[in-house]
């Protein structure tokens, strides 16, 4: 049974601050609702599914408790970054099984005024994998720096191109009013800042901010009702890579398998997207996701991002907000891919408006590339 | 002078599944496993093999060789046991046996690690239990 136009994207909203001290998650998870159903023209009581990532253990259940809701569907799927993207697809597999009508996503994190240092803190796991793991050291920067050591000894990519790509998501960022980092960067400005672990510099890496998000997603058929033009979710697909019992490549990413998966469940091609919302945690992150998407052969990414192919006016591009370079990172940022896709898709994107928008695609990473991953991939169209 | 050598990263813990790896490495001896149903040979350890299931597993005593399939070296760090050995070199070393670990790269010069280098097992005594597998520049 085929998900292919039963469920679209009604509703979407984008919390406002990137530093927000004074909220708990759950305000910022409570207010994205708000915002999200008003922008569908649906209330809180139409709700019967509920999605979020982020909040714990049986924190879905006091999520349901906050907003005082009784879902027929619930899923905490939680996987790093891309849950939401993952939850997208879950939400109109339930619609089109009859397991709910109205799904509420929802995300929010103040990672930032919680001082959480996300990608060096370091610290000790406690899965399986993780007992072989934890006395090396691994932090999130450095296990994405192996992947692009690596990419680079076998590719010859080199720092630069990784740096072309902050410089795209700056630029893209600049005309995103939202977006925490707005000041142009360069290729120079990238490769002068310091290295957090070789070969990554600090400005490939995303920030960390707080911040959240919501996405409402109805049948299709509701949504043609409903106050804005419906996004529909033509494919998904998810997976995870990991360090395969020790002999994982470490150049192929998640994406390799559910990239395909999902454009061929939506029937379409490569050449079909218009826009892309690649999962930015770091620079490396986004030219291997290109690569095992398929949008390039593998190793030509370095090259593939060159020459405005992947910013505003060029063939594909990608993360329109500023991504977690530029935009916002509250730890999680699959949410955003989402939003910014749907918005995109509408036309409501004003000064970043890519022309004639009818596909989109979004990849969210969860995790990290050198150890584990997953990867959720979601086809979405108008 | 003990408390300035205490060890303070995190420490592997041993259960079921993981112990005899671990008391060979506190031997100075680094084991992989190979499945006798099907051939196949994993890390990180398991009870069971990843490709079948199948329980039926040997001990392989490593030669202790390898070479480095990548690296990188890490210069933040504010975890206990790190932030006071920074820089330091974290690496994925591919063993003769065919399987590749996660390690650290250590008497060896951050600018001085390359891939395909060939490096050799050698183990830090973590505690009077547990030594932790590492590797050096082969040839030291």
């Amino acid at each position: 049974m085929s998900i292919k136009g039963k469920a679209a994207i009604a509703g979407v909203y984008e919390h406002p601050l990137r530093w927000a001290p004074h909220k708990t998650q759950y305000q910022i998870m409570a207010e994205s609702a708000r915002g999200a159903l008003e922008d569908a023209g649906l209330t809180l009581k139409d709700v019967d599914g509920l999605f979020t990532s982020g909040v714990g253990g049986m924190g879905i259940v006091s999520l349901a408790e906050h907003l005082n809701l009784y879902p027929d569907y619930l899923d905490s799927n939680s996987i790093g970054g891309s849950s939401f993207v993952s939850h997208t697809g879950h939400a109109a597999a339930a619609i089109a099984a009859g397991y709910c009508n109205v799904a509420l996503i929802l995300y929010g994190s103040t990672w930032s005024s919680d001082r959480f240092a996300i990608g060096t803190g370091g610290g000790a796991g406690s899965d399986p994998p993780e007992h072989f793991e934890s006395c090396y050291g691994p932090t999130t920067v450095g296990d994405y720096a192996l992947v692009a050591q690596r990419h680079m000894h076998e590719f010859g990519t080199t720092s630069e191109q990784l740096a072309e790509i902050a410089v795209t998501m700056r630029r893209h960022a600049s005309l995103n009013p939202l977006a925490k980092f707005r000041d142009p960067i360069t290729v120079e400005d990238v490769l002068a800042s310091r290295i957090v672990s070789s070969p990554l510099h600090l400005l490939d890496c995303c920030m960390i901010s707080d911040g959240g998000g919501a996405i409402v997603v109805t049948s299709a058929e509701r949504a043609r009702d409903l106050r804005k033009k419906p996004v529909h979710i033509l494919g998904a697909a998810e997976t995870c890579y990991h360090t395969s019992a020790g002999v994982r490549d470490l150049t192929n990413a998640a994406a390799k398998q559910s990239g395909p998966k999902a454009l061929a469940r939506a029937g379409v091609t490569h050449q079909d997207i218009d826009m892309a919302m690649i999962y930015d945690s770091f620079t490396i992150t986004v030219l291997v996701t290109l690569e095992s998407l398929g949008f390039c052969k593998k190793g030509e990414g370095g090259a593939f991002v060159r020459n405005g192919r992947v910013g505003l006016g060029g063939e594909l591009p990608i993360n329109t907000d500023g991504g977690g370079l530029s935009s916002n990172h509250p730890g999680m940022r699959g949410i955003f891919l989402v939003i910014e896709a749907t918005r995109q898709l509408r036309g409501e994107c004003g000064e970043r408006q890519v022309k004639d928008c009818q596909l989109a695609l979004c990849h969210g990473t969860g995790g990290t590339l050198g150890l584990r991953h997953s990867g959720a991939t979601l086809v979405l169209g108008v | 002078m003990a408390e300035e050598k205490k060890y303070k990263k995190p420490i592997p813990r041993m259960d079921e599944e993981s112990k005899p790896f671990w008391e060979a490495c506190a031997r100075h001896e680094l084991y992989v496993q190979k499945c006798r149903s099907c051939g196949k040979v994993f890390y990180y350890p398991r009870s069971f093999c990843p490709e079948d299931l199948s329980q039926d597993l040997e001990w392989v005593k490593c030669s202790g060789k390898g070479t480095v399939y990548t690296f990188t070296v890490t210069r933040q760090n504010q975890g206990a046991g790190f932030r006071d050995n920074l820089p330091y070199i974290m690496a994925y070393v591919e063993l003769e046996e065919g399987v590749r670990m996660l390690t650290n790269i250590v008497d060896c010069k951050p600018e001085d690690v390359k891939i395909g280098m060939p490096v050799e097992i050698t183990f830090e005594d973590a505690t009077p239990e547990v030594s932790i597998p590492l590797f050096r520049p082969a040839g030291k």
